[in-house]
């Protein structure tokens, strides 16, 4: 039975240097409740894997604490372990190996006798669409099926905290749907997830909260409601009926044209969007459709690490 | 993690080395039976029959121990150092490397995956030895002892070697440039007693030495130097690979950024 007031993870001034003296985090302080669905985002290097690392303890912390659902890593890592399981972001299995054969050798790491983990890798298998390959050798299986064998690895030994890094990169639509309703099921069973992603799409639809971590600080953490809240403005593409050569502009609606059938406009979130669709009837333009330009949560996300980064240079400059 | 999750981990590894190198079999079981065999009837037959004897033995019965051992070192290093630096280049050592399962554990299951190889290749070849030469073995627990802490010993160099390697290359050079001019100076086609002066002294700090005549001093009971020293110095060599090879792991060497 999950606790909600309990931690599934609590990293406190975490910083690690490596050897070749990049600092990949500088200090960073973070809390996953149990239960959560939680998302850590962040551009190539900003420290997300390396953060991962040092929780899976592939990569060794340089200061800080970590404890995982109360324990810490530097007094009991191998319990801590056992509550924790990982998706990395490359293909770490091997290929000449069969997938039941992959599990079931994961389950031994674990100290999980044959018998269960042979039934728990028959569970997963199935689960994750799997089964019809379970015989075959691992490299003959397609990207997104690899990638569903390193979750069904990671969740042999039933982990408490499913960490995954990158889990849908390079997965076509379909498949990625699939594993979202996957993951959202084992949340919805007890599972804390931890995610790492590219696609903020997939950050706003699955997690509760999130953290933006830039330049190895955390640059925001809140719940993923709070931080749609603080959207300011949003861009739309608005498709016409028919061509236009030119648009007299409105006040307090900046448009632009795309090209002679697109119109883009930026809006605050307390403009009207009914002043604007009149101006374009009075013009004579028809809307035939009307999207984002971007995911919501990209733009906040490009905010905020543009932000950091102007931050950053003011105090290398100061 | 408790006792038997830390016996269960153990025999893990121990299968899924074993599963490796009998999946592999053409190129991990017949290579080394096939050179013996070559061994056996060129240095055996051929050329042994006009060589006579060696220590008042017939060459080929003299030769034949030196020729087991090779066997066993070669497959116990080439199991480990082949096996770990795959796992380590396809990066699936990671799945260990998560896993709560103890350094020492790891060391000890990739070790008895050499040793299981090695003292499989050695058998192999003992019983095709029996085809060339008459064999009644002078002391059992001599031969099985000795073969035992040589398997161990090189299943731990081999491990040590995985460790510090980077790439393909890195583990051919110590088996090219280190073993084998060791084991092919260490007795197994000559004795000792051949050399004198600075090169026999020379020979004498060669640790394959002492294995190789232990273990003839087994199957045929005679040796050119000291069995107990000979059990000693593989003791010695052995515990101190151990601990380095233990202590690699805990540092994570090469393994954890």
């Amino acid at each position: 039975m999950k606790n909600p007031q309990s931690r599934a993870l609590q990293i406190e001034n975490l910083a690690k240097t490596y050897d070749n003296n990049f600092k990949a985090l500088k200090g960073i302080d973070l809390e996953v409740k149990e239960g959560d669905f939680f998302a850590l985002l962040g551009p190539n290097g900003a420290g997300k894997s390396t953060t991962i690392g040092i929780i899976c303890s592939l990569v060794r912390k340089s200061s800080g604490r970590v404890k995982i659902f109360g324990i810490d890593i530097d007094e009991d890592f191998s319990a801590a372990k056992q509550f924790v399981g990982v998706v990395p972001q490359e293909f770490n299995f091997n290929q000449f190996e069969k997938p039941i054969d992959i599990l079931i050798t994961q389950a031994g790491y674990y100290g999980i006798p044959v018998p269960v983990a042979t039934e728990r890798a028959h569970k997963y298998l199935k689960q994750l669409g799997l089964w019809e390959k379970h015989n075959v050798p691992s490299r003959s299986l397609s990207g997104g099926m690899k990638r569903r064998l390193m979750i069904a690895r990671a969740l042999i030994h039933e982990p408490k905290l499913l960490v995954l890094d990158e889990p849908t990169a390079g997965v076509d639509i379909e498949l990625r749907r699939s594993m979202w309703s996957f993951l959202e099921d084992i949340n919805r069973q007890g599972t804390t997830i931890i995610l790492t992603t590219h696609y903020l799409e997939e950050a706003e639809r699955l997690c509760r909260n999130i953290a933006i971590i830039d330049k190895g600080k955390i640059v925001k953490n809140t719940s993923v409601k709070n931080l749609i809240k603080q959207l300011n403005k949003e861009t739309f593409i608005l498709d016409l009926k028919g061509e236009i050569n030119n648009i007299n502009t409105l006040d307090g609606y900046p448009l632009t044209m795309v090209d002679s059938s697109t119109l883009e406009v930026s809006i605050d979130k307390d403009q009207s969007l009914n002043q604007l669709f009149n101006h374009l009837s009075t013009e004579g333009i028809e809307i035939i459709s009307m999207r984002n330009k971007a995911n919501r949560l990209e733009e906040l996300f490009i905010d905020m690490v543009e932000k950091n980064l102007t931050e950053n240079e003011d105090a290398d400059n100061g | 993690m408790d006792n038997q999750k830390k016996w269960i981990a153990f025999t893990t590894i121990v299968r899924r080395e074993i599963r490796r190198f009998m999946r592999i079999w053409p190129q991990t079981l017949v290579p080394p039976v096939i050179t013996m065999a070559l061994y056996f009837v060129i240095f055996g037959k051929l050329v042994g029959s006009r060589i006579g004897e060696m220590s008042s033995l017939p060459y080929i019965q003299f030769v034949a121990p030196g020729l087991i051992m090779m066997s066993v070192i070669t497959n116990s290093y080439s199991n480990v150092v082949s096996s770990f630096f795959g796992s380590k280049f396809q990066s699936n050592i990671e799945e260990l490397l998560v896993s709560p399962t103890p350094n020492w554990i790891i060391l000890l299951g990739y070790i008895v995956g050499g040793m299981a190889r090695g003292l499989g290749v050695g058998l192999i070849v003992t019983i095709l030895s029996v085809y060339f030469a008459d064999f009644s073995l002078y002391s059992v627990p001599v031969t099985i002892a000795i073969v035992l802490m040589t398997s161990l010993m090189f299943s731990l160099a081999g491990l040590i070697n995985a460790i510090f390697a980077s790439s393909f290359d890195d583990i051919s050079i110590i088996p090219t440039f280190v073993l084998t001019p060791l084991i092919y100076l260490g007795g197994v086609f000559y004795s000792i007693e051949l050399l004198t002066g600075f090169w026999k002294s020379l020979t004498l700090l060669n640790p394959i030495l002492y294995m190789v005549n232990a273990f003839r001093y087994g199957m045929v009971g005679i040796t050119d130097i000291n069995i107990a020293g000979s059990f000693a110095m593989v003791g010695l060599f052995s515990a101190v690979l151990f601990f380095v090879a233990l202590w690699l792991l805990e540092k994570g060497s090469r393994l954890r950024s």
